[in-house]
């Protein structure tokens, strides 16, 4: 909803809270249901309200608890009973300075004191932590603490012994060292973002005097932008991609009528520098695994010799799609979108016509749009709208360029043979088809939480519950990882299925897209049941539900040989496999070395 | 300012904080008398109230209106 994207106005989405959620629950969309606990260390009742808006319209339906006032440090360590009863999804400790309680307050206390302190102060929130992990095992995202408006001492409160800001400041490194080191465990940056919006704006004490808010409740819509952006990113739903307009969007002028010579861009003059800037910008968002394409009118060729300027920092192999065409640009993201096997409302799309960016905004609505007026104010709206949210950087992230480079050369194989089996068997491909291991388990997290199309049940899990599902005795798990002449694709094909007595039932099946028309889902099925008569199995049940983007998996079961059992209204079905006439279906892909492929 | 003025755009305000098109508040209207206005919606009213007319409330008057009538004497002293 345009109210609820970044940039906002905050006054006026609190002001029309009521209206908008109306708005939101009457859309036509389905959504993921998640519980969220929040504990509070001060008021958090408008945190919520604002976070709730902003969850909804990004496909998210909260259900949240919240501690009474302060309680925070009670009902973690102590418990409470109605959080129990609850059983959160996640968690959400909304502390800041306001309740740090071992703050130097006396400039004669010496450096070992204030050492001490420090460690207590970050014990008190550790034990939360714990307690709270102990209990529940769900991701918690944790406030770090904002530095203070008001010193007694000027600069020196920032680096003196007994400073307040060199104590939050050195609070907040053992918060960040802690969080990487615990998986599921994640910070809000609330030291950056009151330093972003000011924090002669952030603080206001009459708010705290007033209705214990610890901020200005002016501020609470950034506030809960930030945390909804951290839920957004846990939840695979932060964006994946940027279409790139190229003329005066990623250097200055027009290469098809200023030439390659022409164009802005290079040390030699301030708006050329400016777009060097951004193109080291837009590159290193390459590195954190955002898939960099160009969505231009030109021509192809005065595009590429725009990419190739020599003082250029984006090249043409760093995108992994070109479209410099004449075609609607709605159009050519819908295509790109396609070729990748991505969604629409995973790309960002960035121009400097307002008028290009209209028409996709009307053509394709999930599309967030950034009118590209400078190269600041692109660089503000791609980092502060949190589109590209990260939690986590894997191996994956970084190669996830090359890997859809590699996907390009088998579409010009692919054109090389008019039997799809004979290319397909030109791939060379092999997998490897296992039990989960422990060092996979981040990336078969990463990937359950991220796939909606081919995914048969859309279930979710956090890290710590992938954990016990890895540990469970009673389920089979299976993760697929598929190479072949051009390149690894990682770990690609995640299956859970739980077994009763002689029946075997999915409960999560699901393939990155980047592998579709591969036979790798006939390799996983084979797999499936070969582990299934090795356990005494002898009927597999599968269940699709299906949601908005799921439907290229509405027959997949009846592809494989199952019969359709039930299928209600909404599309959902379920379907029964006997294993006893089985035959294997993949003869395209060798499994696990040992094995040879059948036919 | 013009206490007819003043009560026209308050029910605007009135209206999109409790979602009630048909809402309409007189100098005697109390928390009692519209079902949402809870302490917290209290707080919200009073942050769009603020921003409506471009002044601040003192801490005190916060917590001391007894009725929108309050309110409009306020506002009619302080409001833009």
């Amino acid at each position: 909803m345009k109210e609820l994207e970044f940039p906002f106005d905050g006054r006026q989405i609190m002001r029309c809270r009521r209206a908008i959620k109306k708005q939101l629950l009457a859309e036509d969309t389905s959504r993921i249901h998640i519980k969220v606990a929040v504990l509070g260390g001060s008021t958090t009742n408008d945190v919520v309200s604002a976070l709730e808006l902003f969850l909804l319209d990004s496909g998210i339906e909260p259900e949240f608890w919240q501690s009474e006032y302060n309680r925070f440090y009670e009902d973690a360590v102590f418990g409470e009973e109605s959080l129990e009863a609850f059983s959160p999804d996640l968690i959400y400790i909304h502390t800041t300075s306001c309740n740090l309680t071992l703050l130097p307050d006396d400039p004669g206390m010496d450096a070992e004191e204030v050492q001490h302190r420090l460690e207590e102060q970050f014990g008190i929130f550790r034990q939360v932590w714990y307690e709270l992990t102990k209990r529940f095992s769900v991701p918690i995202i944790q406030n770090n603490f904002e530095l203070p408006l008001y010193r007694h001492t000027g600069s020196y409160d920032g680096w003196g012994v007994t400073g307040k800001a060199a104590f939050i400041s050195r609070l907040n490194v053992m918060l960040s060292d802690y969080a990487r080191r615990n998986n599921g465990f994640y910070i809000n940056d609330i030291s950056y973002l009151s330093a972003a919006l000011g924090l002669e704006k952030w603080h206001d004490q009459d708010s705290w005097f007033l209705y214990k808010y610890a901020m200005n409740i002016d501020v609470i819509p950034d506030l809960s932008y930030s945390i909804a952006c951290i839920i957004r990113a846990i939840y695979g739903r932060s964006r994946k991609a940027v279409a790139l307009d190229l003329d005066n969007t990623i250097w200055g002028g027009v290469i098809g009528d200023d030439g390659q010579e022409g164009i802005e861009i290079g040390e030699e003059t301030a708006e050329g520098e400016s777009y060097t800037m951004l193109q080291s910008w837009l590159k290193e968002y390459k590195s954190c695994g955002v898939l960099l394409t160009v969505c231009s009118k030109n021509d192809e060729e005065n595009a590429l010799l725009g990419l190739e300027h020599p003082s250029g920092v984006l090249r043409p192999e760093d995108f992994v799609s070109i479209k410099a065409n004449w075609n609607s640009k709605d159009r050519n993201i819908a295509e790109t979108a396609q070729e990748l096997g991505l969604l629409p409302e995973s790309f960002v799309f960035v121009d400097d016509n307002p008028a290009e960016c209209a028409i996709v905004e009307a053509q394709l609505p999930g599309v967030y749009t950034v009118t590209a007026s400078s190269v600041k104010d692109t660089m503000y709206r791609l980092s502060r709208s949190g589109c590209f949210e990260t939690v986590s950087i894997s191996g994956d992230d970084l190669d996830r360029t090359a890997m859809y480079a590699a996907n390009a050369q088998r579409q010009a194989q692919q054109q090389k043979y008019t039997n799809y089996t004979d290319y397909l068997l030109s791939l060379e491909m092999y997998a490897e088809i296992h039990d989960f291991s422990p060092v996979y388990l981040p990336r078969i997290t990463q990937l359950t939480n991220k796939s909606n199309q081919f995914n048969l049940t859309t279930r979710r899990y956090t890290e710590k519950e992938m954990e016990e599902v890895s540990r469970s005795a009673d389920r089979i798990r299976l993760c697929g990882r598929l190479t072949d002449k051009f390149g690894d694709n990682g770990i690609v094909s995640i299956v859970i299925g739980k077994c009763q007595g002689e029946t075997l039932h999915i409960e999560l099946w699901l393939m990155s897209c980047r592998v579709l028309k591969r036979d790798m889902e006939y390799a996983m099925l084979d797999a499936l049941a070969k582990q299934c008569r090795r356990r005494g199995i002898t009927r597999i049940m599968g269940y699709y539900y299906r949601t908005a983007k799921n439907d290229m998996v509405a027959q997949l079961y009846g592809d494989f040989g199952f019969t359709l059992l039930n299928r209600s209204e909404n599309g959902s079905s379920v379907w029964s496999l006997d294993l006893d006439s089985y035959e294997d279906k993949n003869h395209v892909i060798r499994v696990n070395e040992k094995e040879t492929i059948h036919g | 300012m013009d206490k007819t003025e003043i009560k026209e755009r308050l029910n605007g305000v009135f209206r999109d904080i409790f979602d009630d098109p048909e809402l309409s508040v007189s100098e005697e209207t109390t928390s009692a008398d519209i079902e949402d206005w809870d302490s917290i919606e209290h707080i919200n009213l009073i942050g769009a109230i603020e921003d409506e007319f471009s002044m601040r409330f003192k801490m005190r008057e916060v917590s001391g209106m007894k009725n929108v009538g309050e309110m409009i004497d306020i506002i009619s002293e302080r409001g833009q």
